[in-house]
Order: structure tokens, then C-alpha cells, then sequence
């Protein structure tokens, strides 16, 4: 278990970020330069905190009141930095073996073997960094990481050197590595694809600043706030007013919106996922628009929407549809489609 | 010909450069943590030594070692010890002049190297002294080395500040330097060229293989 409850003065803006892990893998989402890796730096504690405090598993890593300040080294906390950060005149078991110099020669050993067949770096022992690929190396740093056996393990972005093909199966085989470590698990990341394949929980920040965690579920099913939707992936938004516990006035599209979810009495906006927009009138919700864009995309096609009392710019709606289904429309130049109450997303905050 | 001004000069390059080569680093290691207010001061006066004449870092170590002077008085009261006119006390001159060659050698070392491996370090348990010599060192160990050469070539070298510190005593405080200067003075142009000679044979190989470091470590 780890909680983390920590301020600290960053330039322009204050970092101030709670959450609080039971074991699983929690992803810190936020864009970049909101303050994820800083935090990270906070836990490891190559980083100071302004005030607050950092338990793992009952022991007190940090505590401003308490004046309690682990060094790095007594933390027991395994940090993989975002470029490995692996000693570049050492060999990978070298490097490996630098994380096990508290043990004695001999379990050292033992330890070290064990990690490289764990790791499959079988045959790679006397690489120096420069001489391994990328996925390599992550798992010469995994390893060195995982061999003085850390209650905690922090991801900085791990696939962020890497390039799309091999991302992907470094990304399968850190799932295994995680499904393996018994601890807990911080992950920082600005891509919500890998925060839903690897975490169960997310804590959304935003300039700093840490909203209460949730379940991945929760964040894409309703994000609440604008900057989560935003993070979450979500293409179409209008600002918002309330009209009732169910109903919003949406200004940017220029209609009156039914909603499953409650508005709340602080709604700034809505927002609804282009893929959750149909074609044909529905049962509620239905909006007539006018063609304005078609483009087509890698595997569907995307359809610009022009709402009847909407004016330029975002308030277009954003439709992606199969191309089959598209192609089966034959090509409108107007058309009648509908936002499901269940999709459209009551959200507070600004951030557009 | 007397060999005497060689192995003196030679002396007094080895020890200076030792100083320096530990000093230099270990102020380019600390500095660099310091506020950037009094980094910035400290810099300009551990600099000063390079820019300045070598006869002005002569006559402010006098004025501190000099017998009659506050550290030169004490000395010579207590251990009996005059500090300047010794052959030793070229190494306080060499010191000072050839101090700023390997702090900032070492100091640019140390920028490029990427503090991420540091922190690495430090969460995988290993000790700061541990982080330091076996992964600090061997990343910047090129331009320390580079650093440390250079600094022997110019503790070589060195005239002004010693002349001023040590003097020129045949046989006592003479260096390679000083005895070029001599041997001119009193017209023995001969003499003076052999010496004008070993000093550029030392100094040429010594910047040849500063020169073969570093195209090892562009390689």
C-alpha cells in the first residue's frame, strides 16, 4: 500500500497530488509538464517535497511534520527512468548486479542469474547499453530494478523511447513483468491506451494538481471533469448550462440535450465520444445537421457534423463511423443523427 | 649540463597537479550544487587565477606567505619554516595558476553528465562515495584525465608566479622556466636554447596525448 499526500512549488504552478494504491497499478494521466515525473522523483526521494507525506506499506518515507525524509536508498522504492538512465560503461549484467550490492557475493549471484533467465536477457550478460535495442535495455533496467527485490515499482512513461512496432511488444512484456511483481505499482503516462491495458486505477492531473482517483471504467464511462474527458480520449464537447437534473442547454451546439447521467449544478460543458454518434433519428436526442467535412481515416470514416444553431469551429461534431456504414448512407448532404443520453457526458471544470 | 632545473620542474608539475587534480574536482563536484548567487561568485574567483598576469597571483601569495605577512609570519614562528624561497614553494604559485585549468575541465565534465544515472543510482540503494567513483568518474573520466594532462603541461610551464614565489637559486629553486630566463640574461644564448628545447620536447608530448584522449572520446 502506498499513499502519497505531497505540495511542492513547481515555476509557475503548484504540485499537489493525493492518491493512494492497494497493491494494484495506478497510472498518473496527465498531459506533459503537469508534474507526473516530479511526483514520481518525490516518491523515490530524489526529489524533496515542499510538505506532506509518503507511506509504503506503514513505513513513513516521508513526513514533513514528522521531519522525516528517507534517503533514496533506504526507501526500497525501484524508479524506471523514462531513458532507463543504465550506467553506460557497465555491462547489462553488470548493471544488473549493481542493484544487488547489498547482498553477499554469492546470493549476488544467485539473484542476479535468477533476474537475467526472468528477464530472458540470456546471451545479452556482457552487452554494454549502447549495444542493446530498446526493449533491451528496459528489461536490463527492469531487472536491475527487480534483483534488490523493491516494495514499490515507478514507470516514467517506459514506452516513451521507444518506437511504435517495438512498443507494443515491450508493451506485452512488461504486462507479464507487473503480473509478476508483488507490489505496487505507479505508472506515469500521457497515452490513455496504455493506462487502460496496464492500470486498474487512474488519478487524472492537471497543471499539477491530482483529481480523486478512480477506476479506469469509471474515468472512460464518465471522466467528470473536462481535462479527465479530454485525457480519456473524448473528440466533441460544447459548453453547457443546466437546465434540469437530466437536461442541458449545449450553446456551442445550439441544442437542448437529454442526459442519463445527472447534471450537476456546476455543469460546465458536455462532451460525447464520436464513436457513440449514430446515424438516424433514435429515440431521444435527435439533431438534424448538415455534411460539412468527410474525411476518410486509416480503418473508418470520419464525418464533420454542422449542428443547426451551432456556430464555427468546436461546434462541429465529430461522427466516426465505419466506412461500410458510411458507404451505405450514400453520401447525404444532410442527415439526422442522435446522442444516446447514456453517452452524453455531464462535465464540470474548464480546460477548453 | 646541469639536469638540476628538470627534475625540479618535473617535482613540482607531479605534486601541483596532484593537488589540483583532487581539488579541481572536488570544488567542480560541490560548487555545482551550491545557490547560483554564490556559484557565481565562487566561480569568478577560482577563475581569476587563469586571466590574471601570474606575476599578480605572485604578488598576492606573497603578500600572504611572505615572511613578514600574516601566514609567512606564523610559519616562521612557530615551525621555524620560511614558506617562500624553498624550491617547494613553486608548488603554492603552480598550484593557484594551474588550479582554474582542471576545475573548469571538471566542471564541464561533470555538466554533461546526465544526473538521471545519479538518481538511478540512489533508488537502487547504492552509496552517494559508490555513485560517485564508480559511475560518476568513469562517465566523465575523459575529460578529468584531459583536465589533469593539461593542468601537468602548464604547471610545467609555469614562470611568473614561481619566479616570484621561489626565485631563482641555481641548484636550490631554479626551474626549466626560470633558468631559460636566467641563461638569457647573462648572454648564454647556447644553454639557454637546450633548455628552450627539453621544455617544448616535454610540453609537445604532453599535449599529444591530450590531443589522442580526446579523439578517444569523440570516438
Amino acid at each position: 500500500m502506498l499513499l502519497v499526500d505531497i505540495k511542492k512549488k513547481l515555476g509557475s504552478f503548484q504540485l499537489d497530488v493525493q492518491f493512494e494504491t492497494d497493491g494494484g497499478a495506478l497510472a498518473l494521466l496527465g498531459a506533459s509538464g503537469c508534474g507526473k515525473s516530479m511526483t514520481l522523483k518525490c516518491i523515490a526521494g530524489v526529489e524533496k517535497p515542499d510538505s506532506g507525506r509518503i507511506v509504503l506499506n506503514g513505513r513513513t518515507l516521508f513526513d514533513s511534520e514528522k521531519r522525516i525524509d528517507l534517503p533514496p536508498q533506504r526507501r526500497r522504492v525501484g524508479y524506471l527512468f523514462q531513458q532507463y538512465a543504465l550506467f553506460p560503461h557497465m555491462t547489462a549484467v553488470r548493471n544488473i548486479a549493481a542493484g544487488a550490492r547489498h547482498l553477499s557475493p554469492a546470493e549476488r549471484r544467485r539473484r542476479v542469474a535468477e533476474v537475467v533467465r526472468a528477464l530472458r536477457l540470456e546471451g545479452l550478460e556482457d552487452r554494454c547499453p549502447t549495444q542493446l535495442s530498446g526493449g533491451q535495455q528496459q528489461r536490463v533496467a527492469l531487472g536491475r530494478i527487480l534483483v534488490g527485490e523493491p516494495e514499490a515499482l515507478l514507470l516514467d512513461e517506459p514506452f516513451a523511447a521507444l518506437d511504435s512496432y517495438l512498443r507494443w511488444q515491450v508493451e506485452l512484456e512488461l504486462m507479464d513483468t507487473l503480473r509478476d511483481f508483488d507490489g505496487d505499482v505507479v505508472f506515469v503516462s500521457h497515452d490513455r491506451g496504455e493506462v487502460i491495458r496496464l492500470c486498474d486505477a487512474v488519478c487524472v492531473l492537471t497543471d499539477g494538481c491530482s483529481a480523486p482517483q478512480e477506476s479506469v471504467r469509471q474515468l472512460m464511462q464518465s471522466p467528470g471533469t473536462v481535462s479527465a474527458a479530454l485525457l480519456s480520449g473524448c473528440k466533441n464537447y460544447s459548453l453547457a448550462e443546466r437546465l434540469d437534473e437530466h437536461t442541458a442547454r449545449c450553446v456551442d451546439w445550439g441544442v437542448i440535450l437529454h442526459t442519463e447521467a445527472p447534471v450537476p449544478p456546476d455543469v460546465t460543458a458536455v462532451g460525447i465520444r464520436a464513436h457513440h454518434i449514430a446515424p438516424g433519428p433514435g429515440a431521444e436526442n435527435a439533431v438534424s445537421c448538415t455534411v460539412a467535412r468527410v474525411i476518410e481515416d486509416t480503418f473508418s470514416t470520419v464525418v464533420m457534423l454542422a449542428t443547426p444553431g451551432g456556430g464555427a469551429g468546436r461546434s462541429l461534431l465529430r461522427m466516426e463511423l465505419d466506412k461500410a456504414v458510411w458507404e451505405a448512407l450514400s453520401e447525404p448532404e444532410a442527415l439526422t443523427v442522435h446522442l444516446a443520453p447514456a453517452q452524453v457526458m455531464p462535465l464540470t471544470g474548464g480546460g477548453l | 649540463m646541469d639536469w638540476y632545473p628538470l627534475l625540479n620542474s618535473l617535482r613540482i608539475a607531479v605534486i601541483s597537479a596532484a593537488i589540483v587534480f583532487f581539488a579541481g574536482i572536488a570544488a567542480a563536484y560541490y560548487i555545482a550544487k551550491l545557490p547560483r548567487l554564490l556559484k557565481g561568485v565562487l566561480d569568478v574567483v577560482l577563475t581569476l587565477p587563469l586571466v590574471l598576469p601570474p606575476t599578480v597571483v605572485g604578488y598576492l601569495l606573497l603578500c600572504l606567505l611572505g615572511p613578514r605577512r600574516a601566514v609567512g609570519a606564523w610559519f616562521l614562528d612557530t615551525f621555524a619554516v620560511r614558506l617562500t624561497m624553498q624550491w617547494w614553494s613553486a608548488v603554492f604559485a603552480v598550484t593557484v595558476v594551474v588550479f582554474p585549468l582542471m576545475y573548469r575541465t571538471a566542471r564541464g565534465a561533470f555538466e554533461s553528465f546526465d544526473e538521471t544515472l545519479a538518481q538511478a543510482g540512489q533508488t537502487l540503494g547504492l552509496s552517494n562515495t559508490y555513485i560517485f567513483w564508480c559511475v560518476r568518474m568513469p562517465c566523465c573520466r575523459q575529460g578529468i584525465i584531459a583536465g589533469a594532462v593539461l593542468s601537468f603541461a602548464r604547471a610545467i610551464g609555469e614562470y611568473g608566479a614561481t619566479s616570484m614565489v621561489a626565485g631563482y637559486t641555481p641548484g636550490r629553486t631554479a626551474t626549466v622556466a626560470t633558468e631559460v630566463y636566467q641563461l638569457w640574461r647573462i648572454g648564454n644564448d647556447a644553454l639557454a636554447a637546450r633548455w628552450v628545447a627539453v621544455n617544448i620536447a616535454i610540453s609537445a608530448v604532453v599535449l599529444l596525448a591530450v590531443n589522442l584522449l580526446e579523439r578517444r572520446q569523440r570516438r
